[in-house]
């Protein structure tokens, strides 16, 4: 290991020009508008907009929620990730496509189409709601079922991507050795996409967060049990955008500070891991 | 879509990984309502800001002003009233704005950009419900019932400004499941049959047809929003801008207005 580095160290740290001139530009691009941001923040107003119940409230919401949210994807997306990388079956390729779409899928349509499906009128919710007495729409349920919607993809690309970086031959020797597939699963295969999985969750997690068209479409807007972070910012944005920014920024120190920490305890383990 | 790009890449270093997670929560939230930024002026473009509710009367007498004017090239762009104002005076070359109420034209001549605001419509509330009306909403009362699926817009906006003003006046204390960023939204809410009452603007339900029903109630009374229209201080095209406006206020065009459920001055 040292010997690689004082190797590198000798080739020149310095990174190449071709290299450096677009990866400033990129660096510069996603920084700057963060920055103008922080530089047009009305700070003298951030005590006052912290103190609000109403920031507290949808803060609250938006981190179970986005949480939640990452817990159905793990434990739904994991399992699908593992049929599209490792399956045999025919139509992977357009199940996967399929699956991705809701990446490309406009999220205000994303949440039209979860009415049609889940909406008390759709096809599945219809049915709900006359054998059980439930509806989803305009629940806290409802957002956690469209930031879900929007953000297991996210989660499903990455762990397929790590498993298919994965070795396979240690799946392969663990079955000689007599496991079967789940128990390979188990026990081989996901400790080896470890790193892969919970890069994909914090993606997911993210995402989840700021999401905004699918919730507002499928779960409306109602403080305290849908009004999400992004969509108080965005309500903040017709009336007052200096409340906006300052709500923006709660949300992003939040969630930097909740990511910082989660690499401390889990990316640090499992990057040694890696 | 924004997060696109980020998702191919499994196995990003922490510090990266963390930073384009940030970049994605942040940049995924709103959306930024841009105006089109089409140079005007010499070759003939005339750029029009119109609140969302006008979408189908603009349409219309934009079609109309095309034939009249076959050199300039309209482009008309819809949004909420307080987006429009908010691009125009963040420097949006445009020509025309046509707020939904008269505090997002004050917002733009606050800043010394409009012309000559002129009323040119009015709209009053209306309840809609879905085709048969379902839960048999008969008026403004009912949004008080909690075991109703009820949409309003949220008091930020307009319509939902307006909406707080006529349950005062009317002494309902309403229970919305939903407070909706835009009064399309909270139609399309009644359209689907995901709520059982939405409170919306007369002129949008008559734009739905027979996919949504109109309950009208004596309190809209209290809140009739009026329609300012104005040529921009800075418009890139003011000639244009003039024939438009005079489109708008001329019998045609306030005849089309009147047949799409809006009160003309």
């Amino acid at each position: 290991m040292s010997a690689v580095r004082a190797a590198r160290r000798s080739r020149g740290t310095g990174v190449p020009l071709p290299l450096m001139v677009p990866a400033a530009i990129a660096a510069a691009f996603l920084i700057l508008p963060l920055a103008g941001l922080l530089v047009r923040a009305p700070w003298g107003d951030l005590p006052a907009q912290l103190a609000e119940p109403a920031v507290g409230e949808a803060l609250r919401l938006s981190l179970v929620s986005a949480t939640l949210a990452t817990a159905v994807s793990l434990l739904l997306g994991v399992p699908l990730a593992w049929v599209l990388a490792r399956s045999q079956a025919r139509g992977r390729s357009v199940l996967r496509a399929l699956v991705t779409v809701p990446l490309v899928l406009p999220p205000v349509v994303g949440g039209v189409a979860l009415f049609l499906v889940l909406g008390r009128q759709g096809i599945v919710g219809r049915w709900l709601d006359e054998t059980f007495g439930v509806t989803i729409p305009f629940t806290t349920t409802a957002v956690v079922l469209a930031q879900t919607f929007v953000a297991m993809p996210f989660l499903v690309v990455s762990v397929e991507g790590a498993l298919r970086a994965a070795d396979a031959r240690f799946e392969d020797a663990a079955a000689t050795l007599g496991a079967d597939r789940w128990m390979t699963f188990r026990r081989v295969t996901l400790p080896l996409v470890a790193p892969g999985i919970v890069a994909g969750g914090v993606l997911c997690w993210a995402r989840a967060l700021g999401e905004f068209g699918a919730t507002i479409t499928f779960a409306g807007n109602f403080p305290g049990t849908t009004q999400t972070m992004p969509l108080a910012v965005y309500l903040a944005l017709q009336r007052d955008p200096d409340a906006a920014i300052v709500l923006s920024l709660v949300l992003l120190t939040v969630s930097l500070a909740t990511l910082l920490l989660l690499r401390d305890r889990w990316l640090s383990r499992s990057g040694a891991a890696a | 879509m924004c997060g696109a790009l980020s998702a191919r890449v499994p196995q990003m270093r922490r510090t990266s990984l963390l930073l384009t997670a940030a970049l994605v929560l942040a940049g995924c939230g709103g959306t930024a309502n841009g105006g089109s930024n089409q140079g005007a002026g010499a070759g003939g473009t005339l750029t029009v800001f119109a609140a969302a509710s006008l979408t189908d009367v603009f349409d219309s007498l934009g079609g109309r002003f095309r034939q009249e004017h076959p050199g300039v090239d309209l482009r008309i762009s819809y949004g909420g009233s307080s987006s429009l104002a908010a691009a125009i005076v963040q420097g949006a070359p445009v020509d025309v704005f046509a707020s939904a109420n008269a505090a997002q034209m004050d917002v733009v001549a606050g800043e010394g950009l409009a012309g000559e605001p002129a009323v040119f419509a009015a709209n009053v509330l209306e309840i809609a419900v879905p085709p048969g009306n379902p839960a048999g909403i008969t008026g403004l009362a009912d949004f008080a019932r909690e075991e109703l699926t009820l949409a309003v817009c949220a008091p930020e906006v307009p319509c939902g400004a307006a909406a707080e003003e006529v349950f005062a006046a009317a002494g309902v204390a309403a229970r919305p499941d939903t407070q909706e960023e835009d009064v399309r939204s909270a139609l399309l809410k009644a359209e689907l049959g995901e709520v059982d009452a939405a409170l919306v603007y007369a002129s949008d339900v008559d734009s739905r047809g027979t996919l949504v029903e109109g309950i009208a109630f004596p309190e809209a009374e209290r809140a009739v929003n009026d329609y300012p229209i104005c040529t921009l201080a800075d418009a890139p095209n003011p000639g244009a801008a003039q024939a438009f406006v005079d489109l708008v206020l001329s019998e045609e065009g306030q005849r089309v207005l009147a047949d799409a459920g809006f009160r003309t001055p």
